[in-house]
């Protein structure tokens, strides 16, 4: 009933428009430069023939854009794809009648589709045990150490030499604070960046059953001595005034941008807003690590986003997002993604492109989050995929702030973050069987 | 005296009636029953299997410590904004009530933030208060005190009591003015001669003549820091620093919309919904009896 309303309220309103296309909704959370960006790409592929419209809209943050489609596809109305944050990825994949994978929009479009021109640290997080790629890896960005070149000469250190390992950043923010920054080093995204990247770039796991990879039945693990030292690490440079928190999710990327604060570690995305706002020249280095730590640097996890279909639509419309997917997989159109955003490379040619036109030489530090990912990954690097994963990021976010407050101590906040976020996993486990 | 308006048709009455009802029993009965429904179900987000499992998501929610934490956080948050929010409305209405030129400038000003969305309040502050570059941050570093909302709870705690207070001041002024412009001259004109002190007047004569007012507005007042004001702490602290700012109803947003338990959050809202339903009885029941009319 609601959707044929809706079918004809449409019909009646684009029959108006002089051309018969196919319109294609896709909602997206991509703000500002991004935003620009996604309209390009749409406007580049309208360009490219006319029997396809992709139309998109902006439906605010991550979280948002989510709430929405669900509840449009609760009424019926949903969007024909949709950008869903790396860690709505397990509820998107145990939704499967909400959904189409990929792999077979592609296929039944007749797109020529080969899963293996995807980058596979990238690919490999959104495809089925059984090898079915089911969302698109449309933005995908890294954890990486961002700092600021001027505050480092400022400070008398070489701009050039950024600090590689944990020892490293302590002195240098000690060298920063006495300069007089009031703010050397902060994070954003705590648990992406301090414990799960972390975990990888030290080849532990964060999780039990390769991080949930192999299967639901996983738990949580990130209480070992390593991460108990690394957060005690963190807590005596808040102490020291050398680490300053500055909120849950991206609220630190603001005070890099601004020259607020001359280090932090976040999205390697971060770039291309630093490129545009900020007046210091900026620098990007691979995240720090203990060097003591065997198998230290492995290779870190990706975050960002990935495009789901939704099921319930007519086959021209399928066969116009394949078409549309398949051109964003083009070499050309994927390395001018990635050169002007910082996102991943989304498949290996567009990759080898990047890298023969010589972006990388003229933009130094560009580089880095690709070759933190494009390494051979190990079972415990491999990414890390959870259920209930909003709600335990905001355990951690709800216990670490214990620790940088100074109430608690590292390993008292790590263990109950890891029994509260379990029961998450034992609910999402239940639920899904 | 009889002041009860007679009808004579039987009908007539419930037609008069019948469009409030309507949107009574759209907005709030439905949804209300929504509620309920969903308590006693699991759901995956997207609605395509449901299952009944009976008060299974009301036993989960109370084996949760933090959960009945929160209940302490709500209680001393409603208490501190019922409290605050009503003696400041009530001193501005007595000064705006005595203000003889430029009255209608005071009380539009005074009435404007009630426009204002709880997010956009809690924004306004956020600004304010954030550390280092917010205007009152800074004055209070100037003054020796290192603010920061971010990790010190009782900061938290003092920026969200103080957006949710500026933005319901403003309906409490407009029920306190009206109020006390409806108490009679002639009774504080008598007290005046008979020789009482402005305060005494005031405690003796214009205090219990306002307590319909004062007992209706508590009764908002409470149901406002129960429901309304999610989008205010989702805006400033958003539940932190830990849980110490996580009030029930921004538990019940949270969990329902941005971690898609729509179960869990069903679960939590009736609870609140009964709360409120017993504070108000108790209210009615209570508080009511010492109300003078």
């Amino acid at each position: 009933m609601n959707l044929k309303f809706v079918a004809v309220t449409l019909a009646a309103f684009f029959s108006l428009s002089a051309q018969a296309q196919t319109e294609i909704q896709w909602w997206h959370s991509m703000p500002g430069a991004l935003g620009e960006w996604v309209n390009d790409l749409a406007k580049g592929f309208n360009a490219s023939q006319s029997e396809y419209k992709i139309v998109p809209t902006f439906k605010g943050s991550y979280d948002e854009s989510m709430t929405a489609a669900i509840a449009a596809y609760r009424a019926g109305n949903a969007p024909h794809i949709l950008q869903v944050f790396e860690v709505g990825t397990a509820t998107m994949m145990a939704s499967k009648g909400a959904i189409v994978p990929v792999g077979k929009v592609m296929a039944d479009a007749g797109v020529k589709f080969d899963s293996a021109a995807y980058v596979p640290a990238v690919a490999g997080y959104y495809t089925a045990p059984n090898g079915q790629m089911l969302s698109f890896p449309f933005n995908s960005s890294t954890t990486v150490f961002h700092y600021n070149k001027d505050a480092f000469k400022a400070a008398g250190m070489d701009p050039e030499k950024p600090p590689k390992t944990w020892t490293e950043v302590t002195q240098a923010a000690a060298k920063l604070k006495t300069s007089g920054h009031a703010c050397p080093f902060t994070t954003s995204w705590v648990s992406w960046t301090q414990l799960e990247s972390f975990s990888a770039w030290h080849n532990v796991e964060f999780a039990t059953k390769g991080n949930g990879m192999r299967g639901i039945d996983t738990r949580l693990t990130f209480n070992t001595p390593l991460h108990v030292r690394h957060i005690e690490n963190l807590s005596n440079m808040a102490k020291q005034g050398l680490f300053v928190y500055k909120g849950r999710g991206n609220a630190a990327d603001a005070t890099f941008v601004s020259g607020e604060c001359a280090m932090t570690t976040g999205s390697s995305a971060l770039y291309g807003s630093v490129k545009r706002n900020a007046k210091f020249v900026g620098g990007i280095s691979t995240l720090p690590y203990y060097p003591d730590v065997e198998g230290a640097p492995q290779n870190t996890v990706i975050g960002g986003a990935s495009l789901w279909v939704m099921s319930g639509k007519k086959p021209a419309e399928y066969k116009g997002i394949g078409q549309f997917f398949a051109f964003l997989s083009r070499p050309e159109e994927a390395a001018k993604s990635h050169q002007r955003t910082g996102y991943l490379p989304v498949t290996i040619a567009s990759y080898e492109l990047t890298e023969k036109s010589g972006f990388y030489k003229q933009n130094p530090g560009t580089d880095v989050s690709v070759t933190q990912m494009i390494r051979k990954t190990t079972d415990k690097s491999r990414g890390i995929r959870l259920g209930n994963f909003v709600q335990i990021r905001n355990i951690i976010d709800e216990e670490l702030e214990q620790v940088w407050a100074g109430k608690r101590s590292a390993k008292e906040s790590l263990d109950t973050a890891v029994s509260r976020g379990n029961e998450q996993l034992e609910r999402f486990q239940k639920a899904n069987k | 005296m009889e002041k009860r308006v007679r009808f004579k048709s039987s009908w007539l009455p419930w037609l008069l009636i019948a469009p409030q009802m309507a949107i009574v029993l759209v907005f709030f009965f439905w949804p209300a029953a929504q509620a309920l429904r969903q308590s006693v179900m699991s759901q995956d987000p997207f609605g395509n299997n449901s299952e009944f499992v009976g008060l299974e998501n009301f036993e989960r929610l109370f084996a949760d410590a933090s959960y009945l934490e929160s209940f302490k956080t709500t209680a001393f948050f409603s208490v501190l904004v019922a409290v605050c929010g009503l003696s400041i409305a009530l001193l501005l209405a007595v000064m705006a009530n005595r203000v003889l030129r430029g009255a209608g400038v005071y009380k539009t000003l005074l009435i404007w933030p009630y426009a204002v969305a709880p997010v956009v309040a809690g924004v306004l502050w956020l600004f304010m208060f954030a550390s280092p570059m917010g205007v009152i941050a800074y004055w209070l570093r100037m003054l020796g005190l290192d603010w920061n909302h971010l990790l010190n709870s009782r900061h938290a705690m003092a920026l969200i009591v103080v957006a949710a207070v500026w933005k319901q001041i403003s309906y409490n002024f407009l029920f306190f003015l009206a109020g006390l412009q409806s108490i009679p001259k002639s009774l504080i004109e008598a007290a005046a001669i008979d020789g009482a002190s402005p305060w005494r007047r005031f405690w003796t004569i214009v205090f219990p003549l306002l307590s319909p007012t004062t007992f209706f507005l508590l009764v908002i007042n409470v149901v406002y820091s129960f429901f309304d004001t999610f989008g205010i702490v989702d805006a400033t602290t958003k539940g932190g620093p830990g849980k110490e700012t996580s009030i029930l109803v921004y538990k019940v947003y949270y969990d329902g919309f941005k971690a898609m338990d729509m179960a869990g959050s069903a679960a939590q809202s009736v609870v609140l919904m009964c709360i409120v339903i017993a504070l108000t009885v108790i209210q009615f029941r209570f508080v009511e009896k010492k109300v003078q009319y």
